[in-house]
């Protein structure tokens, strides 16, 4: 199951279903191939050998992620039915982003089929290995406090961006 | 690194830059500010599966995971941040139109 | 300083404001965060090697007490006074309690990260923390909640995400190629493998992230509606020092400790940054609004700051952060007086002021003196740092900036004379007859900031040694 083709479909998958994210004109379905794509993204941390990653993607991205964004668009739903749907910007701007698309997947590719092109160097001292808890609690403490910080930052945007404020008078 | 991990690295590099394309492509023709972050969220993704690749073909899987797993927690908070000015721009404005943040001259 | 002092008391503190226990008014807290800024700030003269034992024993016991050196030193002491001069206009303007204390939360824990920056020796840990400093600017720049603020919040939101992004690629490659991410190892990456193209593009894609986060043309889109639409403790904190800690001390750190220089990497920073003085200079003038005018002005300083370092000499790397810190006192004296404007005249469409001289003689005198800084007038400390970063270029056989820099100096001047005469000089304009000179918070900060240009100015041959061994040592 190792082979080159499952990495080739997964890439695609992921690929077509992000155009397809951002091209709906609800809101809504785009968030749902969002969580699709976070799935699909998780898979692929599975064969790159990445489980804990992989796990961590699945619930946080492929589930918090969604349903963050489907509570903020229900909650935010315009109460006219034909406010629903968003009219996109103008067919010019549209076509020149997409030609630019094309042309760097087509240059690509190009890339991709001639094989002496060997542009990765590495440096060959490779030493032990190390389990990655291990490898968060010992060796990158400074990460950790840079979590902590941004744990209570967190904290922090709740409590100031979506308190109601004591007076209703709008300025 | 072998010919076919040569290939399938080439396909990693290349699968990251189309979803960063995908991701600006979405910020830039939007008139729904939702839609914005969900280019935000396509671009973050392309770069995950960089850094999984990345310790894949560098034989420390490891510290990729790692990687992974602190940039996760910053993302959801970013999001958090993200949603709660949605809601306020929506409260002030009542639409979700990005016409009516160009206000400001930049 | 070691760095769990600098980063863990911040975090104490604020988890310490936050027990459910008790509640803890906004002006006590005040009283402490400003009292530890002021701790922040003399311990720069406190030699590196001075240590008592009590204090040292509880640091060892977080294993995290390393030291830093050379340039860090002197951004803690610049950090340390713009969150004291933020705090104490925070102070003076908001009268809500509940809101005080939110945002002395919200400063601690960005001024957390700050610290955090100056000290780490890892590429991913750059990242992490310039994520918190990000977040917690998104935050503060929306904390009014009215329009203007929420959307160029927003604005700000979109393009650091993009600019984190093409940072974080750039680590990925880096950590390919390198094994590892801290600076000793990509730095030995770099002398071995520095002509690749996969190296060079993560390079290319790093300074292009930071660039986009520190606000230099023709990134700067998110900037001007940054500065101008915070409310007034923002507006003198995020110019003061977070767009010159991502987008500066970022690039400083990075070129100086892992990449070395070269001359393709240096041709870059030299045509960015002359575009940054020149058009920002140019974008100022055109400028009613008094917030947008300075927030041009400081696209176009930092422009300055990264000619100086483009140099490649220690000499430059030694103007580049001379220049930095006066940038950031002058900027915020003039940001701190705009706060005092916003708050006794509450406008601020510079046409609409005049001659507000003898009705605010504190604040006119001090923005005068800070206006002559940053066009560079002896013997005031913005002369000797624009004269370094020139002199540095011309020895550098780099000519042609030198004579650009000059030639910017000009329209700098052009447009705070512009500034003055509509502002403060001139005659009243009817309707101000009953305007009072500032609260006496922001006054004291006012005379604060402006003591510390002349001083540093006027005692320039004793702070060059220091500086250039700084330069030296990092």
């Amino acid at each position: 199951m190792d082979s080159i083709y499952i990495h080739i479909i997964l890439l695609a998958l992921i690929i077509i279903s992000s155009i397809f994210a951002v091209s709906y004109a609800r809101v809504i379905r785009g968030a749902i191939i969002l969580g699709i794509v976070s799935m699909l993204v998780s898979i692929s941390l599975f064969l790159l050998s990445c489980p804990l990653a992989g796990i961590f993607e699945l619930s946080v991205c492929s589930g918090l992620i969604t349903v963050i964004f489907i509570s903020v668009i229900s909650l935010t739903l315009p109460p006219d039915e034909k406010q629903r749907k968003v009219n996109s910007v103008s067919m010019m701007k549209k076509m020149v982003l997409l030609v630019l698309l094309v042309l760097v997947c087509g240059f690509s590719l190009y890339m991709l089929d001639s094989k002496n092109i060997t542009f990765v160097p590495l440096m060959q001292n490779v030493q032990e290995s190390i389990d990655t808890r291990d490898n968060i609690w010992n060796l990158r403490h400074v990460d950790l406090i840079g979590q902590a910080l941004i744990l209570l930052t967190g904290l922090f945007a709740v409590v100031v961006l979506f308190k109601k404020d004591k007076n209703k008078d709008k300025k | 690194m072998s010919v076919e991990n040569i290939l399938l690295f080439k396909l990693y590099i290349i699968a990251t830059p189309v979803l960063f394309l995908v991701g600006i492509y979405a910020i830039m023709t939007t008139r729904n500010i939702i839609a914005t972050i969900i280019g935000i969220e396509i671009m973050t993704k392309g770069v995950t599966l960089l850094l999984a690749s990345c310790g894949y073909f560098n034989g420390r899987p490891e510290m990729a995971q790692s990687f992974i797993i602190i940039m996760i927690v910053v993302e959801v908070v970013i999001l958090t941040i993200s949603a709660g000015l949605i809601f306020n721009i929506v409260k002030k404005h009542d639409s979700l139109d990005t016409r009516n943040i160009r206000n400001l001259k930049g | 300083m070691s760095f769990s002092l600098a980063v863990l008391i911040p975090l104490f503190l604020v988890l310490f404001f936050n027990l459910p226990f008790y509640k803890i008014s906004g002006k006590i807290a005040v009283f402490i965060a400003s009292l530890f800024c002021i701790v922040q700030a003399f311990s720069f003269f406190i030699p590196a090697d001075a240590s008592c034992p009590a204090i040292q024993s509880l640091v060892s016991y977080f294993m995290l007490d390393f030291q830093c050196d050379g340039i860090s030193r002197l951004m803690l002491l610049t950090s340390a006074i713009v969150a004291f001069s933020a705090i104490l206009v925070l102070y003076a303007t908001e009268e809500s309690d509940r809101k005080q204390f939110n945002f002395i939360n919200l400063i601690l824990l960005s001024l957390a990260g700050m610290n955090g920056l100056f000290f780490v020796r890892d590429v991913f840990s750059i990242y992490v923390f310039i994520e918190v400093i990000s977040a917690t600017s998104c935050i503060l720049i929306a904390i009014n909640k009215d329009k203007n603020s929420l959307e160029a919040s927003f604005k700000y939101l979109i393009m650091s995400s993009v600019a984190t992004v093409m940072m974080l690629a750039s680590v990925a490659i880096l950590f390919l190629v390198a094994g590892g991410t801290d600076f000793v190892t990509v730095s030995n990456m770099y002398q071995q493998y520095g002509g690749n193209i996969l190296v060079m593009s993560a390079v290319v894609l790093f300074i292009a992230g930071l660039f986009i986060k520190g606000g230099i043309m023709p990134f700067h889109g998110w900037l001007p509606d940054t500065y101008s639409a915070g409310s007034a403790p923002v507006s003198v904190y995020i110019p003061g020092i977070v767009t010159k800690t991502l987008g500066i001390y970022t690039l400083i750190r990075l070129f100086y400790s892992v990449f070395g220089f070269n001359t393709a990497i240096q041709s870059i920073l030299l045509i960015f940054a002359s575009i940054s003085i020149v058009f920002g200079a140019f974008a100022a003038i055109n400028q009613n609004n008094f917030k947008r005018m300075l927030a041009y002005s400081s696209i176009s300083q930092v422009g300055y700051i990264v000619l100086g370092f483009g140099a490649g000499t220690t000499f430059g790397v030694a103007a580049a952060i001379f220049h930095l810190f006066n940038h950031s006192v002058f900027k915020s004296l003039l940001f701190v007086n705009s706060a005092a404007l916003e708050k006794q005249v509450n406008i601020s469409d510079m046409s609409e002021m005049g001659g507000l001289a003898s009705k605010m003689p504190v604040t006119s005198t001090t923005s005068v003196i800070a206006f002559l800084s940053t066009a560079g007038i002896p013997p005031l400390s913005g002369f000797w740092s624009k004269l370094m970063i020139i002199l540095a270029l011309w020895t550098a056989d780099l000519k042609v900036y030198a004579v650009i820099a000059i030639l910017a100096s000009i329209l700098t001047m052009t447009y705070f004379l512009i500034m003055q005469k509509k502002v403060f000089f001139g005659r009243l304009k009817e309707g101000f007859e009953n305007v009072k000179e500032a609260p006496l918070a922001i006054t004291f900060v006012s005379i604060l900031l402006c003591a510390i240009t002349v001083v540093v100015g006027l005692l320039f041959p004793f702070v060059l040694n220091g500086l250039i061994n700084s330069a030296v040592s990092f």
